[in-house]
């Protein structure tokens, strides 16, 4: 691969880019889907291909081809150079990238089981088994397993001198439960160990094996068909609720993570994703949250789905602080928009969707810091509120400030206790007077790493794999219930 | 482009190197190329070109299925021997019966010789008018403008073969002043209809009409919904409530409900995939011809889209909508069309007087799927409608409502309709716009 690489900055070089890199990036995913008894997938997808980014004229042209050939690399670089000059047929200001990055160096996800020698007859049994426990559940209408392996290895080079080689690896797992009651036309669903399918993890099988999915099934199952027949969740204009940790860690992707995006506030996302109300007059001063909300971006940390050696730039994987003491002191950034903004070095965070995408900013985990509160203590100290647990819905506005979130179950809690279960439930708010009424956070025995392997940006759509460290935490004042 | 001929021999290749009882192969080549404009210049610009090949391949009732985006030779043996590994490792299907036999397939002509070899130079002129209108009117444009063209193939071991190529174009702009955004987007078969001058016009005087907008309280509100948002209840009723998956699954809005009125009667909604002037495909990824099914007859609920899988379930024959094997989601309409009613558009007004007009929603998100019940946010031109009028315009609203009522208090539906492309699922939809009551706003944003 590396006669590619070397080629292609070459006549890159040759033909007048002030700057140049390539990626030659190769995915594969296994994937296994087990449906009411039956394997309904079993299937292993490959896909492999270059992608060359080019600055001419101080503007941008990327170009991407499957066709791992090395007579074949001229054609693409000369299509991505025309690009760029088409670019800058239409520009405002010239791109620049700061100071250079030159690093040779390579970095593999750590795994102890490696995912892909796994037979797979254990993985089927595994699925089949924990599907077959939930089925024993009557009432329950559909029941879903499955697993997912990613393995991507790829290389990068760019003119400065940049080689870089990276294995990383993701494994993920998750059961479902649905059921329904056509009288009442209600339908419920109860997801493990998170909903959209999957928890997922930059791990190897053992991430599966400790997820317990079997053990889960029964209970899942049940409060799928429980569910049904649960009272609706009432509306409050201002509740106390208490998030568990995946719906927080949601809550923390899409109110946090997109936007500390710099991208977004610089304006590059507005016709699509949206902007940013972390506009960069706030850096530094803005009150994001209550004084126990600390959130960082970091690369670094173990298992996350955002976890890697280097970004799509060759920067290397950092921790940067994001909000401290509920201040709002960071941005995600890349080389060009820390430069733009003059924040010096970039952060590291420009990620992209396989090798046919360019890379674009993206969250690596960020995550909420854990707090001092063991679980149990929040709930009892909790005199009238509601425990919200697991994802269902979620929809926020273009400027991240106006969300509403759904949950797949609810417990009322009266007196210390969860009291009643409740179906429906939904919460909104206004992301900075939600984090400011943030009164306490559950510590490090409840933080879990979640993994969103669904985040969508850009165009063409990109999807990214980010993590989030989240413990349950506790909101006051919050409007709960819109359904009638 | 690779032409018929050569994919042709992709898929003889991989029949002939596997040995199973049936094999089916799928061949999507791609050419895609988009330019990307914010801040009233071009910052990002790309071009991707890439072929996958999908074997799925039955022993028994065993099967298996890979992929590869390698089409050599050694690649196709080696995406043949790994689909036939998988197989070997399965559990029996008691339900498969067989991969689909060869039907006649309506050839469609969806392909522009202009839009496939449309250049980054064009592109960039059509931008570059977008940017200086809205610089002319000290608004900040930002957008994308792509062109695509594509090869569909689906070859299976009893004889199918079916070949489509198509193009298309879809350029979308958010035009923006300090507090107030407008829109407006195209598609079409042929890059050349794009018209730079009209959607700059379009989405810049919205943006102008939207700046300093007052927050409304939220409630109940008649509505005037543009195709844009008209596009996004299709989308739903698509994915939640049109496909035998979710019938068989008990989560279907009209689980039940076939035959009786469930809409308005003057709503009418169906899938065609051989509509010459949308986005076709005219068939499936089985290799089945796609049939036009109406979902929706004046009202009245009439049929969902079908898979072999579903259909077998049902005992009927496919209706042409499986999307590429294995899937977890079922049959997909990909080509949703909804019947233009009689009002003209720019009459829908006159009715309405007090109301809110939409211009698109953002970020919807189901909350309850039996119910079609939907949240989301209004976006890029929200106005207040008083006496008939566009009077002020309005912050953005939170709603939560049902699209099967909203369908249900229908009071206008516009002679025009509108061509959408879809990017996430390839979908494409026809929408007209609609005066609807009793749209229900839950919030306000900051
Ligand atoms: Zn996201």
């Amino acid at each position: 691969m590396k006669d590619i690489t070397a080629r292609a900055l070459n006549i890159a070089q040759v033909r007048g880019a002030a700057y140049a890199d390539i990626r030659v990036v190769s995915r594969d995913t296994q994937r296994i889907a087990v449906k009411n008894g039956k394997v309904e997938a079993l299937q292993q997808d490959e896909t492999q291909g270059f992608g060359v980014r080019v600055l001419v004229n101080g503007a941008w042209g990327f170009a991407a081809s499957s066709r791992l050939e090395l007579q074949h690399v001229e054609h693409v670089v000369t299509q991505a150079l025309a690009i760029a000059k088409a670019s800058a047929l239409v520009k405002a200001r010239d791109a620049h990238l700061g100071p250079p990055v030159d690093i040779t160096e390579s970095y593999e996800t750590p795994i102890k089981i490696n995912p892909f020698t796994v037979p797979m007859n254990d993985k089927i049994t595994l699925l089949l088994k924990a599907d077959e426990e939930m089925r024993r559940v009557k009432g329950v209408k559909v029941t879903r397993a499955e697993m997912a392996f990613v393995r991507e290895n790829k290389l990068f080079a760019s003119t400065e001198g940049s080689l870089i080689n990276q294995e990383i690896v993701e494994s993920g797992c998750g059961i479902v439960a649905q059921a329904s009651d056509l009288q009442t036309r209600e339908e419920q669903v109860r997801s493990y160990p998170n909903s959209v399918g999957r928890h997922q993890q930059t791990r190897g099988y053992e991430f599966i094996l400790e997820q317990k999915l079997v053990e889960n099934a029964p209970r899942v199952a049940e409060e799928a068909v429980a569910l049904l027949s649960a009272d609706q969740c009432p509306s409050y204009d201002a509740a106390t609720i208490i998030l568990d940790s995946s719906q927080l860690a949601l809550q923390i992707h899409e109110s946090c993570g997109h936007p500390i995006e710099l991208d977004r506030v610089l304006g590059s996302e507005a016709a699509y994703a949206g902007t940013s109300f972390l506009t960069p007059e706030k850096l530094g001063r803005f009150r994001y949250g209550s004084e126990f909300v600390n959130i960082v971006a970091d690369a670094t940390v173990s298992g996350g789905l955002g976890t890697f050696g280097f970004d799509d730039e060759g920067v290397p994987a950092q921790r940067t602080e994001i909000i401290r003491n509920g201040i709002f002191v960071g941005y995600l950034t890349s080389r060009e928009s820390a430069q733009q903004l003059g924040l010096g070095k970039s952060n590291g965070t420009m990620r992209a969707d396989g090798w046919a995408r360019p890379p674009i900013i993206r969250m690596t985990n960020v995550n909420l810091l854990p707090g001092a509160w063991e679980v149990d203590a929040l709930i009892a100290d909790t005199d009238d509120g509601i425990w919200m647990e697991t994802n269902r819905s979620w929809s926020i506005d273009d400027k991240r400030l106006n969300f509403q979130f759904g949950t797949e179950m609810a417990w009322e809690i009266k007196g210390g206790k969860k009291t009643r279960l409740l179906k429906n439930a939904t919460y909104t708010g206004i992301t900075p007077q939600f984090w400011q009424s943030c009164d306490a956070v559950g510590n490090e025995k409840a933080w879990i790493v979640w993994g969103t392997p669904n985040c969508g940006k850009g165009q063409p759509p990109q999807v990214a794999h980010t993590g989030h460290g989240a413990a349950p935490a506790r909101f006051r004042n919050v409007r709960v219930g819109v359904i009638k | 482009m690779l032409g018929e001929n050569k994919i042709r021999e992709i898929t003889d290749q991989v029949l002939a190197l596997s040995k199973a009882d049936q094999t089916e192969v799928i061949v999507n080549a791609t050419e895609s190329a988009l330019t990307r404009f914010a801040n009233s210049y071009i910052h990002q610009n790309v071009a991707e070109n890439d072929v996958q090949v999908r074997v799925r391949v039955v022993y028994g009732k065993k099967i298996g299925v890979a992929s590869s985006n390698d089409v050599s030779p050694d690649a196709l043996r080696r995406t043949v021997e790994t689909a036939r590994a998988i197989a070997q490792l399965q559990r029996e299907d008691p339900e498969f019966q067989s991969l689909p036999a060869p039907q006649t397939i309506q050839r469609v002509e969806a392909f522009v010789d202009q839009t496939a070899s449309f250049t980054p130079e064009q592109r960039a002129h059509v931008v570059g008018v977008l940017c200086k209108k809205a610089k002319a009117q000290n608004v900040v444009a930002a957008g994308a403008f792509s062109t695509t063209a594509t090869e569909t193939a689906v070859a299976n071991s009893l004889g199918v073969f079916a070949y489509h190529p198509g193009t298309f174009a879809d350029v979308s702009t958010v035009m923006m002043t300090d507090t107030g955004s407008g829109y407006a987007s195209f598609t079409h078969q042929d890059a050349r209809q794009v018209n730079a001058e009209a959607l700059a016009n379009e989405a810049i005087d919205k943006a102008v009409r939207a700046s300093n907008p007052i927050a409304l309280e939220p409630g109940e509100y008649t509505v005037f919904l543009e195709e844009y948002a008209v596009l996004d209840m299709l989308n739903f009723f698509g994915m939640l409530g049109f496909t035998a998956q979710a019938m068989q699954e008990d989560r279907s809005f009209l689980k039940g409900k076939l035959g009786e009125k469930v809409m308005d009667e003057r709503v009418t909604i169906w899938d065609d995939g051989c509509a010459p002037n949308a986005i076709p495909l005219p068939f499936d990824f089985e290799g089945v011809p796609k049939q036009k099914v109406t979902f929706i007859e004046n009202g009245i609920a009439r049929d969902v889209v079908y898979d072999t899988a579903t259909a077998q379930r049902e005992g009927r024959p496919s209706t042409g909508h499986s999307l590429p094997a294995p899937n977890s989601m079922g049959p997909y309409p990909m080509h949703v069309f909804m019947a233009p009613g009689d009002t003209p558009k720019n009459e829908m007004l006159k009715s309405i007087e007090r109301g809110i007009w939409v211009t698109r929603f953002w970020y919807t998100r189901p909350v309850h799927r039996m119910r079609v019940l939907v949240t989301g946010m209004t976006r890029d031109g929200t106005f207040l409608i008083e006496n008939g009028q566009v009077t002020k315009p309005l912050k953005n609203f939170r709603f939560t409502t049902s699209y099967l009522d909203a369908l249900n208090n229908v009071r206008a539906i516009s002679r025009e309709t509108k061509l959408f492309y879809n990017e996430w699922g390839s979908a494409s939809r026809v929408a007209p716009a609609l005066v609807v009551d009793g749209f229900r706003f839950t919030g306000v944003t900051a």
